[in-house]
């Protein structure tokens, strides 16, 4: 029986799902996903699922009897590795012979991570962390009083809340960061240099400007197991020690299936402003999805974010399109990283901003970073600073701005600095 | 078990039986329940699951459990009354039944 398809058991895809029965569609729905789990939550797995505070059923998006309940038949453990369609009707075969017919197609595929591509990654003690198994196998190795010395490459937000959970264990931690700069994509210098000094003030040594020429580990062992590293090499000839080395320099979208489509592929699936791909048809939401930016204050062009609220919102628009419903995809995007006691919640997108205010005290580390453009508050960092967040991205959402010249001004709350914006 | 039951802005309702130790947002999120979001999964980063607790309940489970909770609540969607709280931060204890008012708008 035909229906719709949504490959890709992620938080878009159980998303999308529900939406759909929200917008009381009530035709057959299959969402498929290669992972042996649960579809579940992401964002714990480099927090609190490393420290041992939480098990499966914690980080489940849905139980098992709300899928029966809304006729949600959720395939897990399966990959769709052929897929096509010829107008309304399509067909996926996948890797467990399985042959699934549909009328309706969803890609919520996701990313996965990217590869360091130097000698010595397949050692045993080498992580990478993006899907459950990666951090079951990861929390293990944390937990391993053998393993001391940590490494990890990238400073990024993964990168960064694995070292603030690591120093929690007291371990020994080396972030090596290839830029010159910690978060360098998503957040400005100022915000930066604060996270350089407060992961370096709970005991994490930050190396920026790291070329790394390779891993190195012990010889295999007698039945050729590459499992123990030595630590890690960079071009001055530094070896870092290391008993565990953990890898988190991004992530690449998952294009595969979308290409097999024939649909446009450039840095992600191309969809429009309703989530729809270049054949008409197709929808596709989350990480997987290069998209015109959704944020009326942010600069024009494709745009992908890789966060739960972008998965969120755009798998709702994507459900509405699949039923010829289209509404556009209009957000204020949001963002958020805990690392030690620090709570980052960003606001908006500060791509193209030309003026910067610190609000607050870093010294306290509690403060935040207003992002303008054209004289006009365009995101914001807040730091342990969660009334002002929601202040502005209420704000943001109103298209209502924070005039510069008071942005500082901390003896007055944000709320009420909130104004129109001149001359718009 | 615990009870949960959850009256929506328009006046219905909706019970769940809810596992001892969840939060009230995770039992409404994993059972698809309306008027709760909880985009953050409960780590108090997005003010989404903000709810009134009935009289009764507020008894039970009191005013915000921390500082943060309490500053999420000034910027919720819907403005907070003097029985709001982000429901991720109510656990359920066994054998308990907590009722709940979801706003509006998260």
């Amino acid at each position: 029986m035909a229906g719709t398809l949504i490959v890709g058991a992620s938080q878009a895809g159980v998303q999308l799902a529900a939406e759909l029965r929200e917008l009381g569609w009530d035709e057959p729905i299959t969402l498929i996903g290669e992972e042996s789990h649960r579809p579940y939550q992401r964002p714990p797995l480099s927090k609190r699922w490393l420290k041992s505070e939480l098990v499966p059923g914690d980080v489940i998006l849905r139980t098992h009897e709300w899928y029966a309940a809304n006729g949600i038949e959720v395939i897990a453990n399966d990959r769709v590795t052929w897929i096509a369609r010829d107008g309304d009707r399509g067909s996926a075969v996948t890797q467990g012979g399985r042959r699934l017919e549909f009328d309706r197609l969803a890609l919520t595929t996701g990313a996965s991570v990217r590869r360091l591509t130097v000698p010595g990654t397949d050692f045993h003690a080498v992580h990478y962390l993006r899907d459950g198994d990666d951090a079951i196998r990861l929390e293990h190795a944390l937990h391993d009083p053998a393993n001391r010395r940590l490494v990890i490459i990238g400073g990024g937000f993964i990168g960064l809340e694995i070292a603030a959970v690591a120093r929690t264990m007291d371990k020994e931690v080396t972030v090596l960061e290839a830029g010159p700069r910690l978060i360098g994509r998503a957040v400005s210098e100022e915000t930066s240099a604060f996270y350089l000094g407060a992961h370096q003030r709970r005991g994490t040594q930050v190396i920026l400007n790291a070329r790394i020429t390779r891993i190195i580990g012990s010889p295999p062992d007698a039945a050729g197991r590459r499992s123990h590293v030595i630590g890690v090499e960079l071009d001055d000839g530094t070896l870092v020690p290391a008993d565990l080395v953990i890898i988190g320099i991004g992530v690449i979208p998952r294009t595969e299936l979308a290409l097999q489509l024939g649909l446009r592929v450039d840095g992600g699936i191309v969809v429009d402003e309703h989530a729809i791909a270049s054949d008409g048809r197709t929808v596709a939401a989350g990480d997987c999805a290069v998209m015109p930016n959704p944020y009326p204050l942010g600069i024009g062009g494709p745009t992908r974010i890789e966060s739960v609220n972008n998965a969120l919102e755009q798998a709702k628009v994507a459900a509405a399109s699949l039923i010829g419903q289209p509404r556009t995809y209009q957000s204020v995007p949001w963002f958020w990283s805990d690392q030690a006691d620090l709570k980052l919640q960003i606001a908006g997108l500060s791509t193209g901003f030309d003026q910067v205010i610190v609000r607050g005290s870093p010294s306290e580390e509690r403060f935040t970073v207003l992002y303008y453009r054209d004289g006009r508050l365009i995101a914001a960092d807040c730091i342990n600073q969660p009334a002002e967040f929601l202040a502005i991205r209420g704000a943001l959402a109103k298209g209502l701005t924070i005039p510069a010249a008071v942005a500082a001004d901390t003896t007055v709350p944000l709320k009420q600095l909130v104004t129109e914006p001149i001359g718009v | 078990m615990s009870t949960v039951v959850y009256t929506h802005a328009d006046g219905t309702t909706t019970t769940i039986e809810g596992r001892p130790g969840d939060s009230i947002m995770e039992t409404a999120v994993r059972n698809g329940v309306k008027g709760i979001v909880g985009e953050c999964g409960g780590s108090l980063s997005c003010a989404t699951c903000h709810v009134f607790v009935a009289a009764e309940t507020f008894e039970l489970v009191g005013g915000p459990a921390s500082d943060l909770e309490d500053d999420m609540l000034d910027g919720t969607a819907v403005d907070r009354q003097d029985r709001s709280r982000l429901s991720c931060q109510i656990k359920l204890a066994d054998g308990c039944e907590y009722h709940v008012t979801t706003p509006k708008a998260q």
